[in-house]
């Protein structure tokens, strides 16, 4: 046992000595190959983190949200359907939600004005997300003017901002009193934004949904399923720009192990005839080559994948930030929780590193079964 | 004196190391840094628990249906309350623009 260990100890010691030979190609090797898992780990740690951050968030948003629907868009729903939805065996409690947008000249972003039911500020005050506070450097006690519905403008005192742990729900929202939100978008006292619905048994959600679509046809119910759907799309590794990025980068890694496994240069060819002259067998040359190529695939693997988790859970994703950001102006200053799985950590693993050594092996194999006199002199 | 000086010469010679030992020392390194990578993604799960709890409070005592993550246009500022053919909202030919259409794709019911 100890002098087989020996032995492939000394065909590692050899095979290091053959990558230090070559120390410019394999670097290059090593950087590229680094750089790819980099990419794609990165893709892989945002995406999972931020669909499983959201579907945690999401646990609180509102069960059902009924919003009314004129030629097909989006209108104010009439108050009085909270009633009617209230009446529907299984339904807890509905009420009508008011908010809006608004958006400010000044620093060229759009704000989300929301009515609290529970604790809202008081009149002629507002409390502001960390977001706006930031962008128009707003803090407590100052005044933000907003222009109404009639061109005149309102003034609302900042009475608080909302703590910086919630921004990444948080960071456009401005709390405003329900007489101060009506007065400034001119709603009338009979209409609300949409209605939120809680229900007694959540297996039930579905089959509510249907019946207020049954009983009031202009509304389209949306289930807290769909939202934390919505996020999950939206965060799909397979879906939009992630997958573009993954397939590039897969690309780069198909050409990349495809030139690895289209041949040997002329002097690998040669250490390997010279290798199999010397009275080396078929599988030591093997193992020189499955070595070399474990060792640049997992050496590779290892520092792509903990640069991608540094760069996504202690660097925010900054490299990435501009296409979450797009032209947005208020942008969350949130810190990415790491929900990192290694299922997906070993799929990738598997993805790059034995394609690679694969690859590796292959061309010598084929190199090392021919009689070494003719390797030697191809 | 002369068996002296030779076993200050025996004394000074060290053997190299073996490259092998470094490879496979900074293989044990690679492997305990992926450890701890799942290891401090594990703590640090644990240590945001709670902040992820209360936005979800945050979220429920505000009746919030999304993350403020793509503010730029009011349909993707709201991406689960936005209509089906959002893109079109402005007038028919208004294809989207926003660079979060890039990233979220279009609604799951359109799909089907």
């Amino acid at each position: 046992m100890a002098s087989r260990i020996e032995k492939h100890r000394s065909i590692l010691d050899f095979t290091l000595s053959s990558l230090m030979r070559r120390k410019g190609k394999n670097i290059s090797l090593f950087l590229v190959y680094t750089l790819v898992v980099f990419m794609l780990g990165s893709a892989l740690f945002l995406t999972q983190a931020m669909k499983r951050e959201a579907s945690l968030i999401l646990k609180g948003a509102p069960e059902i949200v009924v919003q009314r629907l004129l030629g097909g868009r989006y209108d104010p729903i009439p108050v009085d359907y909270v009633e009617k939805i209230r009446n529907i065996r299984g339904v807890i409690s509905a009420g009508p939600r008011l908010w809006g947008y608004y958006y400010d000249p000044v620093a060229g972003a759009n704000y989300t004005l929301t009515v609290p039911r529970n604790d809202p500020p008081s009149r002629g005050k507002i409390i502001i997300g960390k977001g706006i506070s930031r962008t128009r450097m707003v803090y407590r006690g100052d005044i933000m003017s907003f222009r109404g519905y009639d061109g005149i403008a309102r003034n609302f005192t900042v009475e608080s901002e909302i703590s910086s742990e919630s921004e990444l729900v948080s960071a456009d929202l401005i709390l405003i009193t329900e007489a101060g939100f009506r007065d400034l978008f001119g709603l009338p006292a009979a209409r609300a934004t949409d209605i939120a619905v809680t229900v007694r048994n959540n297996k039930e959600l579905p089959t509510i949904a249907r019946k207020i679509a049954d009983m009031l046809p202009d509304t389209r119910p949306i289930i807290r399923d769909e939202m934390v759907r919505t996020y999950d799309s939206v965060f799909d590794w397979r879906g939009g720009i992630v997958i573009v990025l993954v397939m590039m980068a897969l690309l780069a890694f198909v050409i990349f192990a495809w030139e690895k496994a289209s041949g040997l240069s002329a002097d690998e060819k040669r250490e390997i005839g010279i290798l199999k002259a010397i009275g080396w067998e078929t599988s030591d040359v093997i193992a020189v080559k499955a070595y070399e190529g474990l060792l640049v695939s997992f050496f590779s693997f290892t520092t792509g994948i903990l640069f991608a988790y540094g760069h996504v859970f202690f660097a925010s994703a900054f490299l990435f930030a501009p296409a979450l950001k797009g032209w947005s102006v208020l942008y969350p200053d949130f810190r990415i929780t790491p929900f990192v799985d290694p299922y997906q950590v070993a799929i990738l693993f598997f993805l790059t590193v034995a394609p690679y050594t694969v690859a590796t092996i292959v061309p010598s194999w084929q190199a090392a079964i021919v009689d070494p006199d003719s390797v030697m002199r191809s | 004196m002369i068996r002296g000086f030779f076993r200050k010469k025996i004394a000074k010679a060290r053997l190299p190391i073996r490259k092998s030992s470094l490879a496979l020392s900074l293989l044990g390194v690679s492997v305990l840094l992926l450890c701890l990578m799942f290891t401090h993604a594990y703590l640090q799960r644990q240590a945001d628990a709670l902040s992820i709890d209360r936005m979800a409070g945050v979220v429920g005592n505000l009746e919030l249906t999304d993350l403020s993550l793509f503010t730029e246009a009011r349909y993707t500022r709201h991406l689960s309350q936005t209509d089906l053919h959002s893109a079109f909202q402005d007038h028919p030919a208004a294809l989207e623009h926003f660079p979060a259409g890039s990233i979220a794709g279009p609604p799951a019911g359109l799909r089907r």
